[in-house]
């Protein structure tokens, strides 16, 4: 085919066309980055609600049913739609470039994988408008909350979740059929860049434990039809069973959501250091020790459930034992920087931030890993603001760095550099107002997931909330940049656009043409 | 070169480790967590019933044994022991009685679920007969005393001297179709 | 607003900082704080003790990290005219760094073992509570005792939604407190009635999930009376945030004379039982017990959520008959979030509100209902 893909000035049937049945990775790779940031938009909103509602004490705006509701969607809508999809987009974007591939190995799988989503979560948000409102029991829906006592629309959340299940599951044996079989000759897997090897192993994980999840909304969804006991105690079940299977699954889930974001760090702190990545292999054993430990510390989230003793120690060694490699990835980034040459564009702006804040959350997540002191910090607001620390400055941070640094190889052109590096600053800022006063909440008693409280908590309420809303603004801001610059931004000059960038993406055209390596290069 | 040829025995081995972990969620985990709580006392599981062996009673032990009941969500029955509190030897084997009462206008089925605190002591505690083995059904209006036969093992960890024994009663109406006949 | 902001900011950067990080100690004193109680047991305080180690390694660690990273984004800028080494490896180096964290670990594991095994040491306790978590109230039992009772909020509705002021214990005080002794060892026996619920206690460091169909067990034992509050700390539904726990700690002697005054109680609960109750006197007693206990779903102008949870104002089973609507009240509605109130409220209560029920918003039935009404359906089913 000598023609490129369609545009608009084809006609809008052709150009619908084109985006509906593409099975091209670079389209795929755009579909699940615009939808993601869609839903990142939408579970901001929902965020917005909550926020606005504990910006004093009192029920003001809304009641604590649909409260509960906006702190369940809020949850399900960033993990499964916005923090997942977006690395997956990066991943259809990147892999095929990066190993001198040609595209994924299922191209068709792939657009399945994609269209899935977008129906998943219509079906998902459309239960907010259904009599007797959404889901309401939190993003973690522990029975018999989500069980017997569950709204109507209970299997409409079933459904959303067996089919985002479905969309990951296949995702990840794509990836891994593509980087298993489709690496260019000469491209053994320790020449592969970081954010293969950090995709790979979040795709096995992916695999292993998507299908746990869905074994547990399907147990919920006998418990709640056809009768079973599962769950409930009364037929010789048991709740506490529901939350070993969900954070069986739901421990190597976090793993999944930031081994991607350490992957893409690994590509911009070289490139602006100017230097290659310290200690590769390093990097490579300690992901996958991470991902191996992931699969072994589930019960840290269940220390107040009265486990033995046995089982409760056993669970704090296992979990300050990933403290190790997870050190050696921060230690290696860093001396990366040493005796560097190092530049601050926005991509390393918020990679720098990455490796600052995500630490400062592991510190969080060390001090909620001894269990006596958990007593104190479980389900309040310390654990919300350690899982915002890793997950939000952590890989959202690192998503929109890689937005930053891939994009001009993406569409050609270069975004604004100063309206990117002010876009950083309010995020940055507005995060940490957000978020930093919640740990002295939690601290000083406030619970998570509560739509109201008492007058000791106000001011640090308050506070947050404003910081909330700035850091929301930051998002508008990034969005208008990237229009911008798809739209009307200055043309790059250089094909690598980054003077220290390594790697075969940039050996291509920028922007990168539909179609590239047709056929493989030869590695070295 | 064709890459699909390459990708089918992966793609199979992928799909299966999916398929597999599926079933391992639905058919293992939940036998291997009950068989794991059972094996270690865990979640203060006891084992069901249990055949007196006999054993030699320990008279220079005296072990305290509380029982607790208590009701789910909307079980209306009065359920409560008749004995709070009772000292016995390991080995020796003891009968006590809970009271129950339907005090509803319709014809009701509960079920008891035993749990044993603390949770070390709970492989200790047998249970010769128990009215939790079975569901319990009670007519409108009707009364009952059900009964608990049991016996702590010499062997419990030395560090345990009270064993609290709770039963909480749900109602299974709906969900048991057998014919209400009297309890006896 | 921007005075406002600016008398945040000051309260905030207040001298309370210094003391709060000397970690504040009863309930009242949390107005700013920026740490956690260290409480007034053994096991708050070894939990206080292990976070501050944390805390500090971590502190520690974070300074020396970031201290070298922020010199090298400094000195190695190529602004500053620094060239790019090209090494990548140093094996003895990533070596230590793998082996002296691993070290560091074993060295926290020691104190979070030793705190641990406090929190589990629930035996030989002198006084044994059941606690069971309801949607949305507590229910304390004295086991041993036959002295029963259930803690809910007190906070009214219309604090909550704006229409009265908010009071200085806003979400903080309940009908009745649990009231335990000093000098003694407490277990707590928990569990839950509908949905997982959590007792949360922070100067007592004590939090266990309460789970319908079994029991854990938690501990406390302090010298220090005083008033100490917690919170539900397991997402239980719409009233997750509104339950809280009150506990007051009694000088022993106190307490003893409280338990004897709450059994003397239940022998005189009966003497109300058969008094005749006008219908004033019942509409009074039961819009308080419907604020406190009906409102957050039935809502105070009696018209419910739709779809959610039934209206009762003009409900047939309010204006019908008298026995079908205590029948709601007693036997709950088996598949919603109607419980059975039969434990919960006495027959004074159920009947008040079963009274203000028929009579309020315009339903005006025009009967009376009676505690001896209620205690006869419960008698004669």
């Amino acid at each position: 085919m000598a023609q490129g893909p369609a545009t608009l000035a084809d006609g809008w049937g052709k150009y619908l066309s084109r985006w509906l049945f593409t099975t091209n990775h670079k389209d795929i790779g755009t579909l699940y980055l615009w939808f993601s940031f869609a839903m990142f938009i939408m579970g901001g909103a929902f965020a917005m609600v909550i926020r606005a509602e504990l910006f004093q004490p009192g029920m003001q705006l809304i009641k604590p049913e649909f409260f509960n509701q906006m702190t369940t969607m809020h949850g399900l809508v960033m993990v499964f739609g916005a923090i997942m999809p977006a690395f997956v987009g990066l991943a259809n974007w990147m892999i095929p470039m990066m190993i001198g591939a040609p595209d994924m190995a299922l191209p068709r799988m792939n657009n399945l994988s994609f269209w899935i989503l977008p129906f998943a979560f219509a079906i998902l948000t459309s239960t907010l408008f259904m009599e007797g409102g959404g889901p309401n029991f939190g993003w973690t829906f522990y029975a018999p909350l989500s069980t017997t006592y569950a709204p109507d629309t209970v299997n409409y959340f079933i459904f959303g979740v067996h089919i985002m299940g479905a969309s990951s599951i296949m995702g990840s044996i794509n990836i891994i059929a593509t980087v298993m079989n489709m690496r260019a000759p000469g491209m053994t897997y320790m020449k592969m860049p970081m954010f293969v090897w950090t995709w790979v192993i979040t795709a096995f994980l992916l695999v292993a434990v998507m299908p746990v999840l869905a074994g547990a909304v399907t147990m919920m969804l006998m418990d709640i039809n056809f009768g079973t006991s599962f769950f409930d105690a009364a037929g010789g079940g048991d709740p506490v069973l529901f939350q070993h299977i969900f954070w069986f699954f739901g421990h190597p889930e976090v793993y999944i959501i930031i081994l991607p974001a350490f992957g893409v760090v690994s590509h911009i702190i070289p490139t602006f250091s100017r230097k290659p990545l310290f200690g590769y292999s390093s990097m490579v054993y300690a992901t996958a020790a991470i991902a191996f430990l992931s699969f072994v510390v589930w019960a840290h989230h269940m220390f107040t459930v009265g486990m033995p003793i046995a089982g409760e120690l056993y669970f704090m060694y296992a979990t300050m034992l990933i403290a190790v490699p997870t050190g050696v990835k921060v230690f290696n980034w860093i001396t990366t920087m040493y005796r560097g040459s190092l530049t601050y564009e926005t991509p390393m702006l918020f990679s720098i931030a990455f490796v600052i804040l995500f630490t400062f959350g592991g510190f969080t997540g060390m001090m909620l890993s001894i269990a006596a002191a958990d007593m104190q910090y479980h389900d309040t607001y310390f654990v919300v603001a350690h899982f915002h620390y890793v997950m939000v400055a952590g890989a959202v941070f690192s998503g929109t760095a890689a937005v930053y640094y891939w994009l001009p190889k993406w569409c050609g052109k270069m975004y604004n550099e100063t309206m990117g590096k002010v876009q950083f600053w309010i995020a940055f800022i507005g995060f940490n107002i957000t978020f930093m006063p919640q740990h002295f909440l939690g601290l000083a008693g406030m619970p998570r997931r509560y739509a109201d409280y008492g007058l000791q908590f106000a001011d640090w309420n308050m506070v947050s909330s404003i910081g909330a809303f700035m850091y929301g603004g930051a998002q508008i801001l990034f969005l208008f940049n990237v229009i911008r610059t798809i739209g009307w931004g200055e043309p790059t000059k250089d094909p690598k656009v980054w003077e220290g960038a390594e790697g075969l993406e940039w050996t291509l055209p920028t922007p990168a043409p539909y179609h590239t390596f047709a056929k493989p290069p030869k590695i070295k | 070169m064709s890459v699909r040829s390459g990708n089918g025995p992966l793609l199979a081995k992928l799909i299966a480790l999916a398929a597999a972990m599926f079933l391992f969620a639905i058919f293992v985990l939940p036998p291997l967590y009950d068989l794991f709580c059972e094996i270690t006392g865990i979640g203060g599981k006891t084992d069901g019933a249990y055949t007196a062996v006999s054993v030699e009673v320990d008279t220079s032990r005296e072990i305290e044994v509380q029982f607790v009941a208590t009701k789910n969500a909307t079980m209306p029955w009065d359920f409560y022991p008749l004995e709070e509190r009772v000292i016995v030897h390991p080995g020796e084997s003891r009968a006590v009685a809970f009271y129950a009462q339907n005090r509803t206008g319709q014809d009701m089925v509960g079920q008891a679920i035993p749990n044993v605190l603390p949770n070390n002591a709970a492989d200790y505690f047998h249970k010769t007969e128990c009215f939790c083995f079975n569901n319990q059904p009670l007519l409108a209006g009707e009364t009952a005393e059900l009964e608990l036969v049991f016996i702590v093992d010499p062997d419990l960890p030395a560090s345990v001297n009270t064993v609290t024994l709770s039963y909480t009663m749900f109602d299974i109406t709906d969900r048991t179709k057998v014919q209400i006949s009297q309890v006896q | 607003m921007l005075k406002r902001a600016q008398a945040l900011f000051l309260r905030l950067l207040s001298p309370a900082i210094a003391l709060a990080m000397a970690g504040g100690v009863s309930a009242e004193s949390t107005a700013r704080q920026l740490n956690m109680p260290q409480g007034v047991t053994e096991v708050s305080q070894a939990a206080y003790d292990i976070h501050m180690i944390m805390m500090w390694i971590c502190t520690v660690i974070g300074i020396a990290v970031f201290g070298f990273m922020f010199y090298v984004m400094y000195a190695h800028r190529k602004s500053r005219g620094a060239v790019a080494a090209n090494f990548h490896e140093n094996h003895v180096v990533e070596l230590i760094w793998t082996i002296v964290p691993a070290l560091i670990l074993i060295v926290m594991a020691i104190p979070a073992t030793t705190a641990l095994l406090k929190v589990y040491d629930t035996e030989n306790a002198d006084i044994d509570i059941k606690v069971t978590g309801y949607q949305w109230k507590w229910q304390y039992e004295y086991i041993g005792e036959g002295v029963k009772f259930m803690s809910e909020l007190r906070t009214s509705q219309d604090e909550i939604y704006g229409r009265a002021p908010k009071g200085e214990h806003y979400l903080r005080e309940v009908t009745e407190p649990l009231v335990i002794p000093t000098g003694k060892k407490v277990r707590f026996l928990i569990t839950g009635n509908d949905v997982i619920h959590s007792w949360w206690v922070p100067d007592f460091g004590v939090k266990r999930d309460a789970v319908p169909g079994l029991f854990t067990a938690a501990w406390a034992k302090t010298d220090v009376p005083g008033t100490y509050v917690g919170e539900c700390t397991e997402l239980c539904g719409i009233g997750h945030a509104f339950m809280p726990v009150v506990v007051e700690v009694k000088p022993e002697a106190e307490y003893n004379e409280w338990l004897a005054g709450k059994k003397e109680e239940a022998a005189l609960y009966a003497s109300t039982i058969g008094k005749e109750w006008t219908f004033d006197e019942l509409m009074v007693r039961g819009e308080d017990v419907y604020e406190r206990s009906c409102a957050g779903c039935h809502q105070s102008d009696g018209k419910g959520i739709a779809g959610v949870f039934p209206a009762l104002k003009d409900s047939p089973i309010a204006l019908g008959v008298k026995e079908g609507h205590i029948a709601v009240l007693i036997d709950g509605v088996a598949g919603t979030s109607m419980q059975s109130f039969a434990d919960q409220l006495s027959e004074v209560d159920i009947a008040a509100v079963v009274h203000y029920e028929r009579n309020a918003w315009g339903n005006d039935v025009g009967d009376v209902t009676q505690p001896l009404d209620v205690l006869n359906y419960k008698q004669n089913q």
